[in-house]
């Protein structure tokens, strides 16, 4: 099969407006007669099934939660951005197209981020007539803040909690119509298949959370906007209930999987604490702005750090990079951190921490200055830690936080089955190989409010309106598949809890496709999964029955889907032989450390195709054309 | 550390329920929610049924969290359940550990409520009519810091229901006071501002949520900090409202 | 339904209803607080009795004793269909509850303190109201007319029957605890509530909460001493 992006001809700035008029259009007294199925409620879901209800279609919109503002999207704490330049600094389209290209490290589509750049101002006009409650300036109009990989300030924010009062802005849209009618909600309620009719997407098989039933319901589309992956790392910045299922599962189907192996490190999140621990808190980079991170010079120093002197100090990030210091990129401080913990000079009882100190910053500015900028972030990282950072350094380690890989896609965000589409974080399109800062609100909003309402009338007007009834053999043979996977669960009665495979999992992949990967260790990685995979459909534990609310049913089937997507994953690391934004392959580094790029053999974007159980699954690639960006190697010397 | 869980058991909405006792030995750095993950952990190693309890985020946004614990949403401390760690509990301890009681509220199993009654007031009301694509730039209506601040303080709320839960007559009023607020307080939500207190409050009603009598303490326990502001607003609002608008 | 009567029977409404009889209510204590310290002149209880007198027969106060009444009436009616809602609310209370850790007994007690001062108000009624309108009292005679000496009947009932008069002083307590939370309560629920003016508005009705109920339980407490 021949990957077609369907990306618009013709100068760049112009290819969404021309693609906008290009498209087929639904009559608005047609519209009517389309349901379109939308599986999540976050930023991409909620906007998307809003936007399509407004449109005049049926929208049946689905999640898991007890209600569509639980999702996810509701944690993103720093902000949005938008090429408004009500700054003056110079911002615009293009520079916003560019840092995303660039930050991304390359292994974006331009046609894809300058649509993203273009709608990202109309995002906070809508957002604003929601009444979203951006951050203002005393004249009433609204404030900016700069963020990492930018030189302007661009970024619009409601407090650290833009994510939710943005979810909020989408939920509230969303609410209306479900008051309209245009919108039937189902709450607890989870897909487990995608149902295919004549090579295209015409429903979804699913299961109430509370009952136990599995439902079968019919549609024109599927649009998955399931958020990312970054639970397959068992531990991470996601929330407990974050997970691949849905689109795993319409992988299986066909639908190809985009650049599985770029995830996210954040650098500054509160380490682990112990083998207990269920989740990883994140903190706000801007901490790195006065914080200096330092670990003892000596392996193995145990002395607290109040009493190591100046001079047995190693402020690495400083050493390394004389001018970006503690600023540098999210990848570079991570992995860094990593190299130092590795080497026996981390900290905290489980010496996988390195320090971040703001003694000198309260030294040089009063400590009501640094509370006033970072007061509710010291607050929380004591309620987590019992620690005061007023008085000692802050333990941080990096954290998985956002996966760029995900369904494949094309402009008009169609996977590569017919009717079934990807959104937001489930889908791989705008951030190549690493994501700037607020810039996951924007593609989440912009896949939902902007973009799926015109493609996706392209390919309704080619479809008749005759509804698939769901008693047609493909829903029977797809709630069968899905009804005999719950009880081969239920049935293996092992003696291995769904968490324990969970655990292991996660360590098999953030040991050899976390931070920083190499080919042998991705290898006996891959042997290590399938062992795992194995093993889980031998011995797994899962109590109770189906017909019930069984929350150990529910991870079960999840942390199945995992193990499989974590094959892909090292199958993907393993195959990219470069190192590029959030991949980073030791082999393939600069003489002083740094990621070394392949652009001649490596800028494409990694399509995977499912070929079965066990199966090798098997590699397309759709080179990326850049045609207005001139690559360059990223430098923070 | 050592302590005694008294644990509500329901195994679904019909079911009569009791407290269970569990004994658990913990490590007083975790969080509550991860010594209820031990205890599960190991009733699933004994094969028992684990308890069910809701949770998502585990970084207090989410609002999923919910359980009563010693007698206080969100335990002893102001916080979300899942932000509440072992360390404000001591050796030997007995802890209470309950769903949310009301009416509207209804147990679907264990731990776990229904809390969709907040959805469908929302969905009464709780918006701005303003379809895709038709704003106007968003500088075009300035709103004074002051205005859009405490807007954000009422937006704020993470319906995780620990107000109702706290409230001796079951009332959802700083809720929906909340909801009402961030509207009322903002210019873009003024035009539907009538019709969404009659209805949303309508919808309240509906529900079975009991009334206020101003006790304060949803307020007080709000782990979010929605003042009780919120209520005397949504009072005016509705009041204002029924004495003004047109319908009949 | 009419909006009237939707808005009514709402929760907010029924509120509403709280809030405005119960600080109209207050009013009526004030009236009648006044009046009563008319006992304590040096003047054998004529003006006291005068004033009785005038309570008793004169149109206007027929007309406010009628709405005091309802007023009353509609505070109780209301207050019980709140209660009976409030508890419907939530029909499997909690098997531990802290409720002191996050609100005050006053204002979670308002339906019990609200019931003895009714229970009381039966019995004041009964010894004061019932006695001097169709109970067998002395009379005394100022400038020719006759008036029931009303001032000899409290002065005896508080001196008599001292159970009577702690009973009294107890009920004032609890009446103060309902002011306590009910007065700044009220102003709440009216949608009252401002940076500047509710500290105020508190502060008066702890000071009323206290001055008011202290007021009435002087009498017995004063004749109580003077027996």
């Amino acid at each position: 099969m021949k990957l077609d992006a369907k990306i618009p001809e013709g100068p760049l700035a112009e290819k969404w407006t021309k693609h906008k008029f290009n498209l087929k259009l639904v009559n608005p007294a047609n519209k009517r007669k389309y349901d379109i199925i939308v599986v999540g409620t976050g930023l991409a879901g909620a906007s998307a099934a809003a936007s399509l209800a407004e449109l005049g279609y049926n929208v049946k919109a689905f999640t898991f939660h007890d209600s569509p503002r639980r999702a996810h999207s509701i944690a993103a704490q720093g902000g949005i951005n938008a090429a408004k330049n009500y700054q003056n600094d110079g911002d615009s389209v293009y520079r916003l197209f560019y840092d995303t290209v660039k930050g991304g490290d390359y292994r974006a589509r331009e046609g894809n981020v300058y649509r993203l750049a273009e709608v990202s101002v109309n995002i906070i006009d809508q957002c604003v007539a929601q009444g979203v409650p951006f951050a203002r300036e005393y004249g009433g109009l609204l404030a900016n803040r700069s963020f990492g990989g930018a030189q302007v300030s661009r970024t619009f924010y409601a407090r650290g909690q833009t994510g939710q009062q943005l979810l909020l802005g989408a939920y509230s849209a969303m609410s209306r119509q479900v008051a309209n009618g245009k919108i039937k909600l189902y709450t607890r309620t989870e897909m487990l298949d995608l149902v295919m009719v004549d090579g295209r997407a015409r429903g979804i098989i699913t299961r109430n959370l509370i009952t136990g039933q599995i439902e079968k319901h019919s549609g024109h589309a599927v649009l998955l906007c399931t958020g990312g992956y970054g639970n397959v790392f068992y531990l991470s910045t996601n929330a407990m209930g974050c997970n691949v299922t849905a689109a795993w599962r319409a992988h299986k189907k066909g639908a190809f999987f985009g650049n599985p192996c770029f995830t996210q490190i954040h650098p500054t999140c509160i380490p682990v604490s112990g083998e207990y621990q269920s989740k990883l808190t994140l903190m706000s980079e801007s901490l790195r702005n006065d914080g200096r991170v330092w670990v003892p010079k000596k392996a193995g120093d145990t002395r607290k750090p109040e009493d190591i002197p100046e001079a047995e100090r190693d402020y690495f990030l400083e050493r390394r990079y004389p001018s970006f210091g503690n600023l540098v990129p999210r990848d570079v401080a991570s992995r860094n951190a990593k190299y130092v913990c590795d080497e026996g000079r981390g900290v905290g009882n489980t010496k996988m921490a390195v320090y971040l100190d703001f003694a000198d910053a309260i030294k040089r500015d009063s400590e009501k200055v640094i509370s006033a900028k970072y007061g509710n972030l010291f607050d929380m990282y004591e309620k987590i830690t019992g620690e005061n950072p007023y008085k000692t350094p802050m333990r941080i380690y990096p954290a998985v936080h956002y996966t760029m890989g995900g369904l494949w896609v094309d402009y008009n965000l169609m996977t590569t089955i017919p009717g079934c589409y990807a959104l937001g974080e489930a889908n791989f399109s705008d951030h190549g190989a690493n994501r700037l800062g607020a810039s996951a609100l924007m593609q989440g909003l912009a896949d939902g409010y902007f973009v799926i309402p015109y493609t996706i009338g392209d390919y309704l007007a080619t479809l008749p309106a005759a509804k698939v009834d769901t008693t047609h053999a493909a829903f029977t043979e797809a709630e069968k598949a899905v009804i005999d996977s719950i009880k081969r669960l239920l049935s293996i009665n092992g003696t291995k809890t769904v968490d324990q495979f969970h655990k292991e999992l996660g360590k098999i992949m953030w040991d050899y496709c976390g931070m920083s990967r190499h080919a042998e260790g991705l290898k006996g990685a891959k042997a290590k999964i399938r062992a795992l995979k194995e093993e889980f459909w031998q011995n797994v534990k899962v109590l109770g029955v189906n017909e019930e609310l069984n929350q150990t049913l529910e991870k079960a089937s999840r942390v199945a889907d995992f193990i499989e997507l974590g094959e892909l994953m090292v199958e993907d690391a393993l195959q990219r032989n470069e190192s590029c934004g959030g991949h980073f392959r030791e082999e393939f580094q600069t003489e002083d450390g740094e990621a070394k790029r392949d652009d001649a053999n490596y800028a494409y974007v990694a399509a995977w195709e499912y070929k079965g159980y066990n199966q090798p699954e098997e590699l397309h690639k759709e080179d990326l054309i850049f045609e207005n960006v001139k690559l360059t190697q990223r430098s923070y010397k | 550390m050592k302590l005694t869980l008294k644990i509500w058991r329901q195994k679904h909405a019909n079911d009569k329920g009791k407290l269970v006792d569990y004994n658990v030995d913990i490590n007083p750095e975790m969080s509550f929610l991860e010594m209820l993950d031990d205890l599960n952990e190991k009733l699933a190693e004994r094969g028992e049924e684990p308890i069910a309890f809701d949770h998502d985020c585990r970084e207090g946004i989410c609002g999923t969290c919910n359980l009563y614990i010693n007698g206080r949403p969100h335990g002893p401390i102001r916080t979300t359940t899942c932000q509440l760690h072992m360390r404000h509990f001591h050796e030997g301890e007995s802890i209470v550990i309950e769903p949310w009681r009301a009416r509207s509220f209804p147990v679907v199993k264990d731990l776990i409520v229904d809390r969709s009654a907040f959805d469908r007031i929302v969905q009464a009301g709780g918006y701005i009519s303003v379809n895709t694509g038709s704003a106007p730039d968003a500088n075009e209506i300035p709103i004074p810091k002051q205005i859009a601040d405490e807007a954000f303080n009422s937006a704020a709320c993470i319906a995780c229901g620990a107000c109702v839960a706290a409230c001796k007559n079951a009332s959802a009023m700083l809720f929906v006071g909340a909801q009402i607020s961030k509207f009322a307080l903002v210019p873009q939500g003024k035009a539907e501002k009538k019709i969404r207190a009659e209805k949303m409050v309508a919808q309240m009603d509906a529900e079975g949520f009991g009334a206020c009598t101003n006790t304060g303490a949803c307020s007080a326990e709000c782990p979010v900090e929605i003042s009780m502001t919120n209520i005397a607003r949504l009072n005016r609002e509705y009041i204002g409202a029924k004495l003004t608008s047109d319908n009949v | 339904m009419s909006w009237i009567t939707q808005t009514l029977t709402s929760t907010i409404g029924r509120k509403l209803v709280m809030a405005l009889t119960g600080l109209f209510l207050v009013s009526f204590l004030f009236v009648h607080l006044s009046g009563n310290f008319l006992i304590f002149r040096a003047d054998g209880g004529r003006a006291f009795n005068e004033y009785s007198q005038f309570m008793s027969s004169a149109g206007i106060v027929r007309v406010l004793e009628i709405i005091m009444v309802l007023g009353f009436a509609i505070h109780i009616y209301t207050s019980f269909v709140l209660t009976r809602r409030n508890q419907k609310a939530r029909p499997q209370g909690y098997a531990f509850s802290q409720p002191s850790a996050n609100s005050s007994w006053f204002s979670r007690n308002m339906g019990l303190s609200g019931s003895l001062v009714l229970i009381f108000l039966l019995l004041h009624l009964r010894t004061f109201w019932y006695t001097y309108k169709f109970g067998d009292i002395p009379t005394v005679t100022y400038e020719g007319t006759e008036y029931k000496d009303m001032a000899y009947l409290v002065k005896t009932v508080f001196q008599q029957e001292w159970w009577l008069s702690i009973f009294y002083v107890i009920i004032m307590v609890l009446l103060s605890f309902h002011l306590m939370h009910g007065f700044g309560s009220a102003f709440q629920t009216l949608g009252i509530r401002h940076k500047k003016y509710t500290p105020l508005i508190e502060k008066i009705g702890i000071a009323i909460a206290i001055l008011v109920p202290a007021g009435f339980a002087a009498f017995p407490i004063y004749f109580l001493l003077t027996r």
